[in-house]
This record gives structure tokens, C-alpha cells and sequence, in this order.
């Protein structure tokens, strides 16, 4: 029983992270249809802007968050411009394998500039964060990640649901020429809609840089696992995407505990597989795939 | 003799072969000979043995790359575990002839069909499911087929890898690079005429339909799954192929190489070959296959310079870098690849001086 908890407790901790994780990929997909494949390596790219301002340039914490934050947003609008705002109409194939591309272009450039060794950040989280509970001890990265991923929650339900902008991009999700013609600004949805994610991919980057120290291999491999978390839980859910990590992370290391080790890492993939051939639009997404 | 057929002024077709020939003018065939003639008596001759070693990897490349651009370029359906699929060939191919004793020409047959049969189970989701969810699915299949790799070690003893037993073909013994170099380069003269010519049969139609229009080729009567399942089963044979090929020709096979760079790899190859191309997939395998080269041959270069080395470990994330920008550069600025750069090349040349 005592292995069993310790278990879920893990399997919980894990599965926040991807659920963390998952959510810049679904800012993406819910305003643009985008699938992105450098989701991973924009998560890496928000923490290690962080680790240089806050290590490197040794800048008070709350001042590099702030910088960071800034600075991801600015470059969610360059990535736009630059690289999708020219297939802005284009097919679908090819804007997925533009993200495929940006993805090796980001981490060979996070490879050549930070290296693949592990990083930490220094220890700011305050330590009355944390939550005692009997035995269980729950540390304040947890908490804070918690509290992170609630508020995100709150603020972008109602974004989607009730402001002009959230609508916009709804809209320019569904149907890119529908929603030119009917006078929707789709380039500045794009643009906003990448710089959004790009800040709160950043956001979820640092959080899992205090979890996990941050290393390029690591997190790129954890931005792929959030393919299965977000069809699990429904592409265009954000609730989805937090239930389909926790329910990703305790099946990993319940299978980890029980099964075996290595099947650990691809019964994610396997469940991946089984969804889509079952319910391929997870447990809250948009019921509307077009069978062809 | 026939009329020889030359360059009208400009496109008439008066009749639907037209459209389809392979060949428009008579002097094409010409080059087509040409061409065969230096790939057989005088490439390898005056070819180096390293030479010898990048052309016959770029041989190998290029067959599984047709494949990928059946599946992506003319059917529209994008693979990420090609990768996977080229590892499920070569695995295949070394476990039929070390543990049943298939000889080389049967060995590599086989492990084409298997890792047909294996990329038709992949490709199952499509039943229900379009672009991104396949995408989403193959990219799964890449991870499960390494896990096997890995994990199956009754089969694939695991990260000990298989060696292989020489090749023989016909009671010859085929070692060395040259000899290696005509059974690649026979199969891939004969895979490519395949593949072009199955893009004109009804095959092809068929999956250039269901490209351009899923629905509407379903409401002009082609049943979409049947010909989805066959062009992943075709492109996946390929890569089987090219494979098992592979796995004879560098003699030992470990896990390690099919991971989903490689898939990324193949799927640089066709963006930047140009989609829809037979030889731009040829094309992107030669850029591919020779910026890697250079990649590695510059990381050694600089390795052996004393205070150098610092350089030459930066080099190695470099190649990633470089596919990727390869990727949205192409994707970008010239989404019909080197095919396109090369038509535009041909038709300067045709139409100097007068370019009208």
C-alpha cells in the first residue's frame, strides 16, 4: 500500500509537469490549428532565457522573470512573422513540417549556444509554500505550479469564451478563409496567438526547470510526450490537457512500478495509439472530425 | 523510324498520353541513356573508394526517400516514423538471414514486405482520422518500433545489434564498395522506373485525387482507405528495402541510427527535393546524404587541429540546425524544391536566348 501511494504521489508529481507542458501546445492548436512540433524546444527556449538572465547576468529573480516573459513574447511575434505568417492560407501538411523543421533548427541552436549539460536555477521559491500533510510532504515547485496552472486555467477558459480576441482566434482556428472573409484580422490573430503561447511555453519551461533542472535532450524529448497528454484529454481542451497529464503521468510510473522500466517510456505512445483508433478526439475535445 | 519528338514552342497537348508520358521530347529518353551509362560503366571506376561509400549511401537514401514522397508528396499523408520504418527493413532483413538462413536477394525482398505490412498497421488510423492525427499517429509508431528495437531481445538482441552474413547474389560473393554499389544502384534504377510509372497508372491518379481532395476523390467513387492503406504500404516497402540494403551493406545493425532525426532527416530530403518528385527525392537524398558528409568530415577536420577541437563540438548540434533551416528555407522560398530549381535550370537553358 505504502509503494502504492508513493507511486500515485509520483505518478501525480509527473504528470503535473506534462500537464504544464501541454498547455502552451494547446494555445497553439486552440487559436491557430497549428500542430507544433517545436512545442518542446520553445519550452526550453523560455527556460534557458531565464537561466541566462538570472544566472549569467545574475539580474534579480523577479526582474529576470519579467525580462523573460517580455522577451518570449517578443519572440512568439518574430517566430510568426519570420516563419508561419508566409504560409499564412497554405495547406495544412506544410505548415506541420515547418514546425518540424523549426524544431531541429531550435534545438541544434540550443545545443550550439547552451551545450546538453544540466542546468539548475537557484533556489528562490519561498519555503512556506510548502504543503505537510501527514507524511506526505509536498514541495513548494508543486505548489506553485499548482497555483500557476489554475489561474491558467480561469483566465484562458474565459479568454476563449468570452473576449473579442479569444473568439477571433476560435474563429480563425475553425476555418482560416471563413474567417478573412468575414473580416477577421487573421494575420494579427496569428501573430498574437503565437506570442501568447510562446510566453506562457516560457512560463511552464521555467516551472519545470525548477522540477526538473533544465538540459535541451530532456525537454525536447518531454515536448513530444505532450502528444499523447493533449489527445487523451482533447486537443482543444485546456481542462483536457491538465486530466490527460495526470492521467498520462500515473500510468507512466505505475507501469514504470508494477510492468517494467523501459515499457514506461512508450506506454504513453501505445495509449497514444489506442485513443486514436478509439476515441481520436479525447475525452473533452471538439467532437467534429470529418471522416474520410 | 519513328519522327523524332523535339521541343515544340511551347505546351500542346492534343491528347491525353501526352499528359501522361514520362518522356515529352525524344532527346529526355537521350539523357535518360546517358545518364545510365555514366551511373554503370564510369561513375565507379573513377570514383574513390570513400566516394564510392557516400554514393552508395546516397543510393540507399534515395530509394527510401521515393518511397516517402509516394506517401507525402502524392498522397498527401505525412509520415514521421520513417525513421522507424527504415530500422523495421534492416532488422527484418538481419533476422531472416542469421536466424532462418534466407539468402541476400530473398532476405531484402521480405523485409520489404514486412515492414509493408508493418507500416499498413500503422497506417490503420487513418480510417477515421485526417493530417494531423496521422501525423500524430506515425509519430507514435516511431517510438514504439525503437522501444522494440530496444526491449524485443529474443528477436533483436537488443542494443548488442546483429551482424550480418555476407552477401552473395547469384553464387558471387558482393563485398567491397564497388560491387555493392551496382546491386544498390540496379535496385534503385528498377524502383524508380516502378515509382514513376506507378504514379501514372490508376494507382497514382488515385492518390494524387486524394491529395488534392480527399472528399471529392470520395465522391468520384475511389475507395479513400483501400488507397491510403496501399501507399503506406507501398512507401513503407521501400523503406524496407532501402533497409535491408542497408543493413547488408554496413554489415552489423544496432538500434541507435532510427530514432526520429532520421525520419526528420527523410523528410528534409523530400522538402527539399520537392514534393511530388521523383527526382527531387533523389535530389534531396544527394543534399542530405552530402551535407552530412561534409558535416562530419569538417567536426573530424577540426578535431585535429590542437585548440580546435572546442569548435568541433559545436559543430555536431550544428547538424541539426542545418536540416532544420534546410526544412523552412525550402518550405518557405521554394516549397517545390530542388525538382523546381532544376525545371527552371532546364528551361533557361532551352529557351536561350529568347526567354519568352
Amino acid at each position: 500500500m505504502e509503494f502504492f501511494l508513493q507511486l500515485l504521489i509520483q505518478g501525480l508529481s509527473v504528470g503535473f509537469l506534462y500537464a504544464l507542458a501541454a498547455l502552451g501546445f494547446v494555445m497553439i492548436f486552440k487559436s491557430s490549428s497549428v500542430l507544433n512540433f517545436a512545442h518542446g524546444e520553445l519550452l526550453a527556449i523560455g527556460a534557458f532565457i531565464f537561466l541566462a538572465f538570472s544566472v549569467w547576468l545574475k539580474l534579480p529573480i523577479y526582474l529576470s522573470f519579467l525580462l523573460t516573459l517580455v522577451g518570449t513574447f517578443a519572440m512568439g511575434f518574430v517566430i510568426e512573422r519570420l516563419f508561419l505568417r508566409p504560409l499564412i492560407g497554405e495547406a495544412l501538411i506544410e505548415v506541420i513540417m515547418l514546425t518540424v523543421g523549426l524544431a531541429a533548427m531550435f534545438k541544434g541552436l540550443l545545443l550550439v549556444i547552451f551545450g546538453g549539460n544540466l542546468f539548475n536555477y537557484p533556489d528562490f521559491l519561498p519555503a512556506g509554500l510548502t504543503i505537510k500533510w501527514g507524511a506526505i510532504n509536498i514541495p513548494p515547485v508543486y505548489v506553485a505550479s499548482f497555483i500557476i496552472g489554475i489561474i491558467f486555467l480561469s483566465i484562458f477558459g474565459f479568454f476563449f469564451k468570452y473576449s473579442s480576441q479569444g473568439i477571433y482566434m476560435r474563429s480563425v482556428a475553425d476555418n482560416q478563409p471563413a474567417a478573412l472573409s468575414l473580416g477577421v484580422h487573421v494575420r494579427r490573430v496569428f501573430a498574437m496567438s503565437w506570442a501568447i503561447a510562446a510566453l506562457v511555453c516560457a512560463i511552464s519551461g521555467i516551472i519545470l526547470g525548477i522540477m526538473n533542472g533544465i538540459n535541451v535532450h530532456d525537454i525536447s524529448v518531454l515536448g513530444l510526450k505532450v502528444f499523447p497528454v493533449v489527445i487523451l484529454g482533447g486537443l482543444e481542451s485546456i481542462g483536457g490537457a491538465i486530466i490527460g497529464g495526470l492521467i498520462i503521468g500515473i500510468l507512466e510510473t505505475f507501469t514504470g512500478g508494477y510492468v517494467s522500466t523501459s515499457l514506461k517510456e512508450v506506454i504513453p505512445y501505445i495509449v497514444l495509439v489506442f485513443i486514436l483508433l478509439v476515441k481520436p478526439y479525447g475525452l473533452f475535445g471538439l467532437v467534429e472530425i470529418e471522416r474520410v | 523510324m519513328r519522327k523524332l519528338k523535339l521541343h515544340p514552342c511551347g505546351k500542346f497537348n492534343e491528347q491525353y498520353e501526352e499528359e501522361l508520358t514520362i518522356f515529352s521530347t525524344d532527346f529526355g529518353r537521350l539523357w535518360m541513356w546517358v545518364g545510365i551509362v555514366l551511373l554503370f560503366a564510369v561513375v565507379p571506376f573513377i570514383s574513390s573508394h570513400y566516394h564510392l561509400y557516400v554514393i552508395n549511401h546516397i543510393g540507399i537514401a534515395a530509394i527510401a526517400a521515393i518511397g516517402l514522397n509516394i506517401l507525402i508528396g502524392y498522397t498527401g499523408q505525412i509520415s514521421l516514423g520513417h525513421g522507424a520504418f527504415f530500422g523495421v527493413g534492416a532488422y527484418a532483413a538481419a533476422i531472416l538471414a542469421t536466424r532462418v538462413g534466407f539468402p541476400f536477394w530473398l532476405s531484402v525482398i521480405s523485409a520489404g514486405v514486412i515492414t509493408a505490412l508493418v507500416g499498413v498497421v500503422f497506417g490503420l488510423p487513418s480510417v477515421r482520422l485526417k493530417h494531423l492525427y496521422l501525423t500524430i499517429a506515425t509519430l507514435a509508431g516511431q517510438f514504439i518500433l525503437q522501444y522494440l528495437f530496444v526491449s524485443w531481445e529474443s528477436l533483436t538482441k537488443g542494443p548488442e545489434g546483429i551482424m550480418l552474413p555476407r552477401a552473395s547474389l547469384l553464387g558471387f560473393d558482393i563485398k567491397g564498395d564497388r560491387t555493392f554499389y551496382y546491386v544498390i544502384f540496379v535496385c534503385f534504377v528498377i524502383l524508380t522506373w516502378v515509382a514513376v510509372n506507378l504514379i501514372r497508372t490508376r494507382f497514382g491518379r488515385a492518390f494524387i485525387a486524394i491529395r488534392d481532395n480527399d472528399r471529392a476523390a470520395e465522391g468520384m467513387g475511389i475507395p479513400i482507405f483501400k488507397y491510403k492503406l496501399l501507399s503506406f504500404a507501398i512507401s513503407s516497402f521501400y523503406a524496407g528495402f532501402a533497409g535491408g540494403l542497408a543493413a547488408y551493406y554496413i554489415g552489423s545493425i544496432t538500434p541507435e541510427p532510427y530514432t526520429l532525426m532520421l525520419s526528420v532527416e527523410y523528410i528534409a530530403m523530400i522538402i527539399i527535393g520537392g514534393l511530388g518528385s521523383i527526382p527531387g527525392a533523389v535530389f534531396g537524398a544527394i543534399f542530405i546524404t552530402v551535407l552530412n558528409e561534409i558535416l562530419s568530415q569538417s567536426t573530424q577536420f577540426f578535431m585535429n587541429i590542437e585548440g580546435l577541437a572546442k569548435i568541433a563540438l559545436t559543430i555536431a548540434p550544428l547538424r541539426e540546425f542545418v536540416f532544420g533551416l534546410a526544412i523552412v528555407f525550402f518550405i518557405i522560398f521554394e516549397p517545390k524544391g530542388l525538382a523546381e530549381v532544376w525545371r527552371i535550370i532546364r528551361s533557361g537553358f532551352r529557351l536561350w536566348p529568347f526567354s519568352y
